[in-house]
C-alpha cells in the first residue's frame, strides 16, 4: 500500500463537513486495465435518470460493438449503445442495480470478433448548437459521477441564462472510490480536450477543475495539459472533506458563493460536470466512441485484489469481481458507490451500468452496526452538516413523527450526504429518517396538489 | 460467493465516526478523577466517603428508574451517571451528611434525569438540580465548610450523622469560604491559594489550577463547546472588572471572581453539560454571557455568596427557547427563519 500524498499548495474548501477516513490507497495506484470480453451483456433501457430508452434492435439481430441498440425516449433520456459484436439473445426484464427488475437487451458476445472500433471523428466545426446537443444525447453520455442524469440536457442552456463558468469536478470525495482519480492521472488530455469541445458551444468565460489535495499526481497533471489550452482553465486544489464533492460544496469552496436554495448552479452561471463525463465527451466527438464503457473502482477491506478497471457497461458484478481476485471470506456487505452515500446490493448478479463509479465490499469491521443511545446534544451534527441544517433537532422531531415541523428546519434542503449519521457519538439514523421524512413530505405535497 | 444470507438491509452511511457517547462521557469522568484526587488529598478521607456515596446513590437510583428498559443497565453504562454522581459530590462539603449526600443523588437522578424521560432528555443539568435541592431542604449544613487542613483520616464527625439529628452540633470547625469573607468581610483571599487550591470549600472547588487543566484538555479534545467557557469568562471579567474599578475596596477584583468558588467548576463541566446546553453557535454565546451576567450579580447584590448554581440552572431553563429562537441559516438561504 502506498502511502498518501498531500498536495502542498493553497486549498479551498466550505464550511462543516467531516473527515472520513479515506482507505483510498488500497486501490489509487492501481492503473486502470481493461476487463475482457465475457460471455453476455444486459443492458438496461433505463439506466439513466429521466425516460427509458426505446429499444432499436430485435431479438436474434446481429450488433456491433458501438452501434446503437436503444433510442433516446425523450428529450432527458439518452441512447444506449452495444459494448461488443455480437447477438441480441434476449430482450425482458431483468434485475437492475437499483434493485428493481427493469426491461433491458442481453446481447450474446461473438467470439470470434477483434472487438474493434474504427476511429470515425465528428465533424464539430460543422455542428450548430442544436446538433451538438443531439450528438451528445445520441452518444449516450451521462454524469459519471453516479447520478447518470443525461448530460445534454445540462448543456441545454436555457434562453436567458449563460454559463459563465464550466466547472469539473475531480473531488471523489467518498471515501474508497479512486475511479475518477486514474482517469484524471492517466488521461488529462482527453479531459482537457472535451471543456474545448463544450466551450465550443457554451463560450464561457472560464473553466475550473475541483480536485481534493490527496491527489497531488492529479492535479499536476491537469495543471500541465491546461497551461497549453488558450482558454482559461484554473486547476483548484480543494481541501480533503467530506462531502467536497457534492455540486453546491465544490461551488461554494471556488467562488465563495452559495447556490440558493431550490435553484440551479446555472443561476450562478456554472455548469458542472464529472471529470470521466468530459473524457466521455472527447471520445466520442475525437473517435466516434459512444459511452460503452466506463471505469470503475471495485475496493473494499473485503475484495481480494482492489483495482480500477474499464468495464463494458452491461458486464455481470460477478464477473468484475472475480477478475479482481474474488472476496474474502468476512465479507459482509456489496454497495454500489461510496460507503457514505452508496446502495446496499444484495445481489452480484446485475450489470455495471453506466452510474456505477464503485463496486465496494466491506467486512463487518466497517459495518458495525451500533448500539443506539438517546441524542445528548453534543452538536457535533450541527457542525457537520454542510448547509447548515440542525440535523440533532430533526431527528428529534422525525421520533416523533412530527413531519411538518420539520419542514421548518428545512428538511427539503437535506440531499442526504448522511456526514450528520457518521459523526452523531449516539449512532442515530439521522440521515435515515431524514429520507423517510422527504418521502412522506414530497408525496403529501404532490396529494395536495392533486385536491386543490 | 453468495452474501444475501449474510447482507443487512440497512442504508448509507456505512462508514461511522469512532467517537460513541459512552466514550465522550468517560472521556470527562477520566478528567474529574485527579480532581476527586486532590480534593482527597485536601480533605481527606471524608472527601472520599463523599464521592463514593453520591456515585452510588446516582448509579442506584438510574438502576431504580429503568425497570422498564429492556437493558436496566444500559444507562449505567453510558457513564452519564457516573458523571452526574462525581459532579454531585464536588459540589459539596467535605464534612456533609452521608445520607443527605444519598437524598442528594437520588434527586439529582430522579427528578433531574429519570423524570424527564432519562440521558438527553433533561433540562436542567442534573447535578446542579441535586445541589440546588439540598441547599433548599439543608441550608446550613451545606454551609458548613471544613478547612482544607490536610488530616488525611480527619473524618468528620458530620458525616456520620443520622436522619433528624442535625450534624453541625458536632463538628466545631466551620471554616469561612473565600467568598463568604469577600461577601460579608471584603477580604479577599490570596489567588495563588486559590490556584492551588489550599482553601476552605467544597470538594471541588478548591483547586482552580486543575480545573483549568482539566478544561483545557476537555477543549482540546472537543468535547465540551469553547464558546460557553470562553463567553462566561469574557462576561464575568468584564462585568466584575467595571465594578472593581468603581471601587476595588468592597467589589472583588475579576481574578478573584474566576478563581474562587464553583466558578470554575461550573464553567469548564456544568454549563457545558451538552444535554443542557443550547446547540446553535448563537444560542451558546447568548446562554454564556447570561450566566456570566448572573454569576456576578448574584455574587455582588444576591443574598447568597455564592451564583454560580443559580446561574447555570436558570440559562438551563431557557435552553430550549434559545434552541427555537436561534436557528441556524440554512445555506442558500437568505437569512435564517
Ligand atoms: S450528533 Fe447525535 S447526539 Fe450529537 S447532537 Fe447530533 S443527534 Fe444529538
Ligand atoms: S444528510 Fe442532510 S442533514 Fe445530514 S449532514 Fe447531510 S445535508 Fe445535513
Amino acid at each position: 500500500m502506498s502511502s498518501t500524498t498531500t498536495y502542498k499548495g493553497k486549498t479551498y474548501t466550505f464550511n462543516h463537513g467531516v473527515h472520513p477516513e479515506e482507505f483510498k490507497t488500497l486501490s489509487s495506484h492501481c492503473e486502470v486495465q481493461r476487463m475482457p470480453f465475457v460471455d453476455e451483456y444486459t443492458l438496461p433501457l433505463g439506466q439513466h435518470i429521466g425516460a427509458p430508452s426505446k429499444a432499436l434492435v430485435n431479438k436474434g439481430d446481429k450488433v456491433k460493438r458501438g452501434q446503437k441498440i436503444a433510442d433516446a425516449g425523450g428529450f432527458v433520456s439518452v441512447a444506449l449503445h452495444s459494448p461488443v459484436d455480437g447477438t441480441v439473445s434476449d430482450i425482458g426484464i431483468f434485475d437492475n442495480p437499483n434493485g428493481q427488475v427493469l426491461p433491458a437487451i442481453k446481447i450474446k458476445t461473438d467470439p470470434y470478433s477483434t472487438q474493434r472500433v474504427e476511429d470515425l471523428p465528428i465533424d464539430i466545426e460543422n455542428l450548430d448548437t442544436k446538433e451538438f446537443i443531439s450528438a451528445v444525447q445520441d452518444a449516450g453520455i451521462v454524469g459519471l459521477g453516479g447520478a447518470a442524469f443525461p448530460t445534454h440536457v445540462k448543456f441545454a442552456i436555457p434562453e436567458g441564462k449563460k454559463c459563465k463558468y464550466i466547472m469539473l469536478n475531480g473531488c471523489e470525495c467518498e471515501p474508497f472510490l479512486t475511479a475518477d482519480h486514474r482517469v484524471m492521472v492517466e488521461s488529462p488530455e482527453e479531459i482537457i480536450d472535451g471543456i474545448i469541445i463544450l466551450n465550443k458551444y457554451l463560450n464561457a468565460e472560464k473553466a475550473y477543475i475541483g480536485i481534493e489535495a490527496n491527489k497531488p499526481d492529479a492535479i499536476e497533471a491537469l495543471k500541465k495539459v491546461a497551461a497549453t489550452s488558450s482558454f482559461p482553465i484554473e486547476v483548484m486544489a480543494l481541501q480533503v472533506k467530506y462531502p467536497q464533492g457534492a455540486e453546491k460544496m465544490m461551488i461554494t469552496a471556488i467562488l465563495g458563493e452559495e447556490v440558493p436554495s431550490g435553484k440551479l448552479p446555472l443561476d450562478l452561471g456554472v455548469l458542472v460536470g464529472n471529470v470521466g463525463t468530459f473524457k466521455a465527451l472527447a471520445e466520442y466527438f475525437r473517435k466516434g466512441k459512444p459511452l460503452v464503457e466506463r471505469v470503475v473502482t471495485v475496493t473494499g477491506t473485503a475484495i481480494k485484489n482492489p483495482a480500477n478497471v474499464l468495464v463494458p457497461i452491461g458486464t455481470p458484478m460477478r464477473d468484475v469481481i472475480e477478475l479482481c481476485g474474488g472476496i474474502t471470506d468476512d465479507a459482509a456487505r456489496i454497495l454500489l458507490g461510496g460507503p457514505m452515500m452508496g446502495a446496499v446490493q444484495k445481489s452480484l448478479d446485475v450489470p455495471v451500468v453506466k452510474g456505477t463509479s464503485g463496486i465496494l465490499i466491506l467486512t463487518n469491521n466497517e459495518v458495525r452496526d451500533l448500539e443506539e443511545y438517546n441524542c445528548i446534544r453534543c452538536g457535533k451534527c450541527v457542525d457537520a452538516c454542510p448547509i447548515f441544517l440542525n440535523p440533532s433537532m430533526m431527528g428529534m422531531l422525525a421520533k416523533k413523527g412530527l413531519w411538518d415541523e420539520m419542514l421548518e428546519y428545512n428538511v427539503m434542503d437535506c440531499f442526504e450526504c448522511a456526514s450528520c449519521s457518521f459523526v452523531c457519538p449516539s449512532a442515530i439514523p439521522l440521515v435515515q429518517s431524514f429520507r423517510v421524512a422527504k418521502g412522506f413530505l414530497r408525496e403529501k405535497a404532490a396529494r395536495e396538489k392533486e385536491t386543490n | 460467493m453468495d452474501l444475501s444470507n449474510k447482507l443487512s438491509v440497512s442504508t448509507a452511511p456505512f462508514l461511522k465516526d469512532k467517537n460513541t457517547t459512552p466514550k465522550i462521557m468517560m472521556t470527562v469522568v477520566y478528567t474529574l478523577i485527579p480532581i476527586v484526587m486532590i480534593s482527597i488529598y485536601y480533605f481527606g478521607l471524608a472527601a472520599l466517603l463523599v464521592t463514593i456515596t453520591s456515585v452510588f446513590s446516582c448509579m442506584f437510583t438510574e438502576w431504580l428508574f429503568n425497570n422498564k428498559q429492556k437493558d436496566r443497565f444500559k444507562s449505567l453504562k453510558d457513564g452519564s451517571g457516573l458523571i452526574t454522581g462525581l459532579l454531585l459530590a464536588l459540589t459539596l462539603p467535605p464534612g456533609f451528611p452521608l445520607w443527605m449526600v444519598f437524598i442528594g443523588g437520588f434527586v439529582a437522578i430522579g427528578m433531574g434525569k429519570a423524570m424527564w424521560g432519562g440521558l438527553g432528555q433533561n433540562i436542567f443539568n442534573p447535578a446542579l438540580l441535586g445541589r440546588a435541592f439540598l441547599q433548599a431542604a439543608f441550608p446550613t449544613a451545606i454551609t458548613t465548610w471544613s478547612p482544607a487542613d490536610g488530616r488525611y483520616f480527619g473524618i468528620r464527625g458530620t458525616n456520620f450523622a443520622t436522619p433528624f439529628f442535625q450534624g453541625e452540633n458536632i463538628d466545631a470547625v466551620s471554616g469561612a469560604t473565600p467568598l463568604s469573607k469577600m461577601k460579608f468581610d471584603h477580604v479577599a483571599t490570596d489567588s495563588f491559594e486559590l490556584l492551588m487550591g489550599t482553601t476552605g470549600g467544597s470538594l471541588g472547588e478548591t483547586c482552580a489550577l486543575l480545573l483549568i487543566l482539566a478544561g483545557a484538555y476537555l477543549l482540546i479534545k472537543k468535547i465540551i463547546n469553547w464558546r460557553i467557557p470562553v463567553s462566561i469568562i469574557l462576561t464575568v471579567s468584564l462585568f466584575s472588572g467595571i465594578f472593581y474599578m468603581i471601587n476595588p475596596e468592597i467589589y472583588p477584583s475579576p481574578i478573584f471572581m474566576l478563581l474562587s468558588g464553583g466558578m470554575l467548576l461550573g464553567t469548564v463541566y456544568m454549563a457545558t453539560d451538552l444535554v443542557t446546553s443550547p446547540l446553535t453557535p448563537k444560542g451558546t454565546w447568548i446562554f454564556g454571557i447570561g450566566i456570566g451576567v448572573l454569576i456576578v450579580l448574584i455574587r455582588i447584590w444576591g443574598g447568597l455568596p455564592e451564583g454560580v448554581m443559580y446561574a447555570i440552572l436558570l440559562m438551563n431553563a431557557g435552553t430550549p427557547l434559545l434552541n427555537r429562537f436561534t436557528k441556524i441559516r440554512t445555506y442558500g438561504h437568505k437569512k435564517s427563519n
